[in-house]
């Protein structure tokens, strides 16, 4: 059954890196990354209990903290042009739009 | 079915790489390189390093694709067409890459149990380390102990990188700022 899982899982990923090369906005990329991300810690979770070891859970998890602050960090380049401290006044320019 | 999984990842990461080097538009480059950090960390998983991975999951998916997105705020988007011919370079390329694979081939079989890694050093560390080092984690007692001038060497090597990036990117970034104020009047 783990197996059947692990393939779904691959082929999904592959799908999904169809989907980063060919685009066609910004957002598909940003998405297919977020998704591919998500693919990670399933394929991490179904290889261990593959294998009879599940104690890389914790990495699995691990891989979705950093896949959700990595698109949050993404998103807010959109939003305002710069990762850093956002400044009042694109703040203020972004209310006002 | 692991040598299944382990081959389907590195063939994903060879067409990762190449889509990267295909690609003009920096913003899905960086995207791509992200998924190939993804990628390799879970390679790295599935070859039995977790600690290689947190790293790699942590440093090339997390901070390094912010610090991507963060130069790209700073520079152009799309990357300039180069006129220059691209054939030495590649040369350069395949002929280290051949060397590269040459030096492996005198390396032990993957997961090979009569490595002189695995019969003589790791059970001496395994040994000696309650007593010589006094750490109970023997990864931690080789890394802050047996090579402290490796893992030094390391930090300075991080250090250096880290100053190079501000003096390139910080100073950039606050001259932007006050070429904006000055735009604005303030």
């Amino acid at each position: 059954m783990f197996v059947v899982a692990a393939i779904a899982v691959i082929v999904a990923m592959l799908l999904v890196l169809v989907r980063l090369y060919a685009g066609p906005t910004l957002y598909d990329r940003v998405l297919a990354v977020n998704v591919f991300g998500t693919h990670t810690v399933l394929l991490i979770g179904v290889v261990g209990f593959l294998t009879g070891r599940p104690d890389f859970l914790d990495i699995a998890l691990l891989y979705a903290l950093i896949n959700f602050v990595g698109t949050i960090a993404v998103l807010k380049y959109f939003r305002y042009r710069a990762i850093g401290d956002v400044s009042a006044s694109s703040v203020k320019r972004e209310k006002a739009r | 079915m692991e040598a299944f999984i382990t081959y389907t990842l590195f063939a994903m990461l060879v067409a990762t790489a190449l889509a990267a080097v295909q690609l003009n538009r920096l913003f899905a480059v960086v995207m791509l390189s992200g998924v190939f950090s993804l990628l390799s960390a879970v390679l790295f998983v599935v070859l039995d390093a977790p600690d290689v991975a947190f790293t790699e999951a942590a440093v090339g998916a997390g901070i390094s694709t912010v610090l991507m997105l963060g130069t790209l705020a700073l520079t152009s988007r799309t990357e300039k067409s180069s006129s220059r011919s691209s054939a030495i370079p590649l040369l350069v390329v395949i002929v280290t890459g051949i060397v590269l694979v040459y030096g492996t081939l005198d390396m032990p079989n993957f997961g090979s149990a009569n490595t002189p890694a695995n019969t003589h050093i790791a059970a001496q560390f395994i040994e000696k380390t309650p007593h010589q080092i006094d750490v109970p984690n023997i990864v931690t007692a080789i890394l802050a102990s047996y090579r402290g001038y490796d893992t030094l060497g390391e930090v300075v090597v991080v250090f250096t990188a880290g100053i190079g990036v501000l003096l390139l990117i910080g100073r950039l970034g606050r001259r932007g700022e006050r070429q904006k104020q000055i735009g604005r009047g303030e």
